[in-house]
């Protein structure tokens, strides 16, 4: 059974942003215990993600969530912005895809950092990422 | 309604020393004989749970133990049924515990109910089904703490089990025993790239002689280890290919994306000096003696 | 404004990145190292990303396109001092970093660059023969 111990939220409206958002989760899971390696592939899921809100969301938020199941705790991260919205998210998915603007790596690269991944898009009706990394 | 439910909350209030009493005599009774250091430890901790029974059903008589009243209870048999796993009691041991004070607490209920049937029938019941909850949750408690020992061993076993040696100066060595799944990879990566740092190595020599499958995957992590060594700017190669697994490797298309592969560690070992700039010269005049 | 200095060591120049990168500092970056390369005639870059905690796939495509660019300029690049917990991370990550050099630390990446250096000179010398 799954628990949201902690929540915050945070906004992505610029480049500091993205630094402050890396910030708090490295700070999240350093006071979960997390082990090196996993802070780092958390962290730099979360730097994908949130430049990704901004560069081709126009800017969003995400809520960062401290997870508790069966005494094991994780991170979660949604990522959710009001922006065009992926029309073929399996292409985005797709290592090098870029829409002109470089998404690149962002998706498929934050899905095989962490332990779960989900995503909902709709063009038009923006996007929402959500990645879980346990301990 | 109200008045059935709490009588019993209520013995628990009063009878609590007279319980405590029997339920004592019964746990002696099915155990061996204890040391007095042993004896003191379970009075203390028999009071403790009955004092936070009673105060748990003080709070919420219906013994809804999922809920928060109940959070003092849960967490003492979890430390309890932790401490019981630890010292290599077994289950039925530990949840005797528990099912060890049903009769104390049927015996206290025949006093205050005696003359009620059916009170007493509905309040044995409910005795019934909240020391049934609680002697599963200790039974449940007892198990997670075993598995959470087994996790830390083989947490343990993997760490001891992927050893780096350094071979000589700029070169190391990393002899795989066992199959290599996706966590004992991030084991040896982890310890390869630190060894790395540490003895400022450009070559890694990965041996898999002691890796009994080589399939896509296991290839795959392989290969990872050489990316990840490569971006610390130490070269990998591997060794220990048996036939079987060269063949298995071809079969599978697998590409090994220009590691240097060797049979021996021997061979790859030579490569290595040569590629540091070492020769070795053999004096021919040297006679070795053995020792009879 | 915010600039990353560059250090010139004889053939090559050195570039130290420790503070976290935005667009206008890696602009700023390319421009001054493409800059430096020809004013110094410089036959290879450094850089050292040892404070880097995260390398993300911004940063990545920073460090390809220096790569590129200076190689049009005929030096080349050398990214050392990365640490084990990126290198694994980028690995999962599946950044490729094909063009791109790496070395364990500064002295090791200079090795690297003379070692390149003294193969192209050696090319350059047989392949004129008459």
């Amino acid at each position: 059974m799954i628990r949201v111990v902690n929540s915050e939220s945070m906004e992505i409206r610029a480049a500091e942003d993205v630094v402050a958002v890396r910030q708090a989760v490295r700070k999240k899971s350093i006071s979960l215990g997390f082990g090196l390696v996993d802070q780092t592939k958390v962290v730099t899921a979360s730097s994908e993600l949130a430049r990704n809100t901004l560069d081709h969301g126009g800017g969003g938020t995400v809520h960062l969530e401290i997870l508790e199941n069966d005494r094991r705790a994780g991170i979660r991260l949604i990522f959710e912005d009001q922006g065009p919205g992926i029309a073929d998210i399996a292409q985005a998915l797709t290592d090098g895809y870029t829409s002109g603007g470089g998404m690149g790596l962002g998706l498929g690269g934050s899905k095989r950092l962490s332990h779960e991944f989900d995503i909902t898009s709709q063009p038009g009706e923006g996007t929402r990422v959500s990645i879980v990394r346990w301990k | 309604m109200a008045s059935i439910r709490s009588k019993l909350a209520d013995i628990f209030d009063n009878r609590e020393q007279e319980i405590a009493q029997s339920w004592l005599e019964r746990q002696a009774a099915g155990t061996r004989r204890l040391s007095p250091a042993e004896q003191h430890e379970i009075n203390r901790q028999s009071r403790e749970f009955l004092s936070a029974i009673k105060g748990a059903m003080q709070q919420d008589g219906a013994a809804n133990i999922a809920g928060p009243a109940w959070a003092p209870v849960r967490e003492f048999l979890s430390n309890f049924s932790a401490s019981r796993a630890k010292a290599g009691f077994t289950p039925t041991e530990t949840a005797s515990f528990i099912f060890s004070l049903k009769q104390p607490v049927f015996d206290a209920l025949r006093q205050e109910l005696g003359q009620d049937a059916n009170a007493l029938a509905a309040e044995t019941w409910r005795a019934t089904e909240l020391l049934d909850a609680l002697g599963l949750l200790t039974a449940e408690s007892f198990q997670k703490s075993r598995e959470d020992m087994i996790s830390r061993q083989q947490a343990e076993l993997l760490e001891l089990s992927t050893p780096v040696v350094q071979l000589w100066d700029g070169i190391l060595a990393l002899p795989l025993i066992g199959t290599l799944d996706s966590s004992r990879t991030q084991v040896v990566m982890q310890n390869l790239l630190d060894a790395i740092v540490k003895t400022r190595s450009d070559f890694a020599i990965i041996d898999i002689t002691g890796v009994p499958v080589v399939d896509t995957l296991v290839a795959q992590h392989l290969l990872k280890t050489v990316a990840a060594a490569r971006l610390m700017g130490a070269e990998c190669l591997i060794s220990g290919i048996r036939p079987q697994i060269a063949q298995t490797i071809i079969h599978l298309g697998v590409d090994l994306a220009g590691v240097v592969t060797k049979a021996t560690l021997a061979d790859a070992f030579a490569i290595a000096m040569r590629r540091i700039g070492y020769t070795v010269v053999r004096d021919q005049k040297t006679k070795i003696a053995v020792e009879r | 404004m915010e600039r990353i200095p560059i250090l010139k060591m004889g053939d090559y120049l050195l570039i130290t990145i420790q503070v976290d990168m935005h667009d206008k500092l890696a602009l700023t970056l390319q421009n001054d190292l493409t800059e430096q390369i020809v004013t110094h005639k410089s036959k290879g870059i450094l850089i050292d990303i040892s404070a880097l905690e995260i390398v993300d796939s911004f940063i990545g495509r920073m460090l390809g396109i220096i790569a590129s660019m200076s190689r049009l300029l005929d030096a080349e690049t050398v990214v050392v001092g990365m640490q084990p917990a990126v290198a694994i991370t980028l690995v999962e990550l599946g950044l490729s970093m094909k063009g791109i050099r790496t070395a364990l630390n500064v002295e090791k990446g200079m090795t690297v660059l003379q070692n390149s250096l003294r193969e192209e000179r050696q090319d350059g010398d047989s392949s004129r023969q008459f």
